[in-house]
């Protein structure tokens, strides 16, 4: 009886075990045949780098250059306001901050993970938008700098956590023998602690720039959705996850502009499954 | 003339007093052996004379720690590491070059030459008797060293910001005999020109290595005096008993 309630639980541990592979499979072969349908009627290379996306005039123009654009320049400014800030908070959490300050800390920042990300879009168009458009004068304020920001609130607290993790792991040793040659705290962290968890932090980055580079919501509502190829910081785009969620609901099943918003999933798991590779060689390197 | 007047000294770790009540003088280069059983407060005491206790949150210190006569606590951590160099246990290279980890600690002070720098690094690795067997390899990675060479690594780059006492916490802990020899041998030679103050479990050791030698037992100073007096007429029960090897 025994023998026979340990087979049952072992096999259902291991169908809950393959479960998640088994349906990232199931989802990547469904995204793949109907994104690979569109390649009948575009070719990869007009897709890819086609400037303009008119999915529904006659006839269709379905070149994702402009979407494309439109993310890596929403990610690159969040990447970049939310990195420093984000390693540098890790930083004063684990090798500065008095233990009281360090727990209130972390709590925020699990708070702020735990923000729905349509409420962050939603005060980012309150708030930061009309902000952005008095600052530069700008006739709209639906930005891809306002899309920065607030992703970059979303990508730090990936960033803030797996970073301090990285410097947490630093052997205490490596400190010592540090501190014991004189030199001083920033010292230490600058030329030991931080080169020392760098793959680390790399990763932590690499999952920060993933969080970001798949984001919807957000995107959605405050990047103003324009579907050109951007000249500046200061423009509305479109990013590859807002044209999805935003046209969906309209294409016709089994049309061009269908399977172009399948491909353009493709396009999208191609990106984070590169970013998540590398964000693991990073944290595997030294192991 | 002293190097270090250590006055009623008691440090707690937390809820546990580590020290308790410690007085005692240390010379101008004399090698002082500090024997005693594990938890006795033997690296506590070798670790409050460069302030490196101070890096646990729960440290507390009474009494009174003179460098040269003046108060370590008013000197700035940074300068009293500087001139009190320490060799740990487990032998730490930084993750660094051999080359780096050499030149670390003069670097932090600010030397930027880079002409300075090298010297600095020959100069430290012949000290260490380390310079013939890494001459060649100065790019590696230090973890590439022996264990043996990783300590004399750790003892040059001490020596390259040219301190003035060499705190040693158990430097031949994880050493084969050979390589144990080395380092006392460097030891020796570098009694010379600093003060050393060595913790070691190994008795041995302390007979062989130290002018005078001190026993420590559960954070108190039981015994100090002369190394050829503690080991051939000790004065106290338990410090014989220690070095007979009864206990610890």
């Amino acid at each position: 009886m025994r023998k026979i309630k340990e087979f049952i639980i072992e096999k259902l541990i291991l169908v809950c075990g393959l479960a998640s592979v088994f349906f990232v499979v199931l989802i990547f072969i469904f995204l793949l045949k109907e994104g690979l349908a569109l390649f009948k009627i575009v070719s990869p290379l007009d897709f890819l780098f086609g400037k303009s996306w008119y999915p529904i005039s006659e006839p269709a123009q379905l070149g994702i250059l402009p979407l494309i654009l439109g993310s890596l320049l929403v990610t690159f400014g969040a990447a970049v306001i939310s990195v420093p800030i984000g390693v540098g908070c890790a930083i004063y959490i684990a090798e500065v901050a008095p233990n009281k300050i360090k727990e209130l800390l972390k709590v925020g920042i699990e708070l702020l993970a735990a923000i729905p990300s349509v409420v962050i879009g939603f005060i980012g168009m309150v708030t930061l938008v009309p902000l952005v458009k008095n600052v530069f004068h700008l006739p709209t304020g639906l930005t891809a700098l306002s899309g920065s920001i607030m992703l970059a609130f979303m990508a730090m607290p990936t960033i803030v956590s797996i970073a301090e993790d990285a410097l947490y792991a630093v052997p205490k040793s490596y400190r010592e023998g540090s501190f014991a040659l004189g030199a001083t705290h920033w010292q230490t962290i600058w030329r030991v602690i931080l080169p020392a968890a760098s793959s680390g932090i790399l990763a932590a980055v690499m999952l920060g720039i993933g969080r970001v580079i798949g984001e919807t919501m957000a995107v959605m509502m405050i990047t103003g959705n324009a579907a050109v190829i951007p000249q500046s910081i200061l423009q509305p785009v479109r990013t590859l996850t807002a044209t999805i969620a935003a046209e969906m609901g309209e294409a016709v099943v089994g049309s061009e502009h269908y399977f172009a918003l399948f491909a353009i999933g493709v396009v999208l798991f191609v990106i984070s499954f590169i970013i998540n590779v590398s964000a693991d060689l990073f944290l595997h390197r030294n192991k | 003339m002293n190097k270090f007047n250590i006055e009623n000294l008691n440090i707690w770790l937390g809820s546990t007093q580590a020290l308790k009540d410690v007085s005692l003088q240390i010379a101008t280069n004399e090698i002082l052996s500090v024997i005693g059983p594990a938890n006795s407060g033997k690296t506590t005491f070798l670790r409050t004379l460069n302030r490196l206790n101070e890096l646990e949150l729960s440290f507390k210190m009474q009494g009174l720690v003179e460098l040269e006569g003046n108060d370590i606590r008013k000197i700035d951590p940074e300068i009293l590491r500087k001139k009190i160099g320490m060799v740990f246990a487990m032998p730490l290279p930084l993750p660094l070059t051999v080359f780096e980890n050499v030149a670390y600690g003069a670097r932090m002070h600010g030397q930027r030459n880079k002409k300075k720098l090298f010297e600095i690094v020959e100069r430290s690795l012949k000290q260490a008797y380390i310079w013939e067997e890494m001459k060649d390899r100065l790019n590696e990675s230090a973890f590439k060293l022996s264990g043996g060479q990783q300590q004399r690594l750790c003892i040059a780059r001490t020596l390259a910001v040219e301190p003035e006492v060499i705190l040693f916490d158990e430097p031949c802990s994880g050493l084969d005999p050979i390589s144990t020899a080395k380092v006392e041998d460097t030891m020796v030679e570098l009694k010379k020109s600093y003060t050393i103050i060595l913790v070691t479990n190994n008795v041995k050791q302390a007979a062989r290595v130290g002018d005078r030698t001190a026993f420590f037992l559960s954070g108190e100073l039981v015994e100090l005096d002369s190394t050829q007096k503690i080991f051939t007429a000790p004065v106290d029960k338990r410090t014989d008993g220690y070095i007979r090897g009864k206990f610890g």
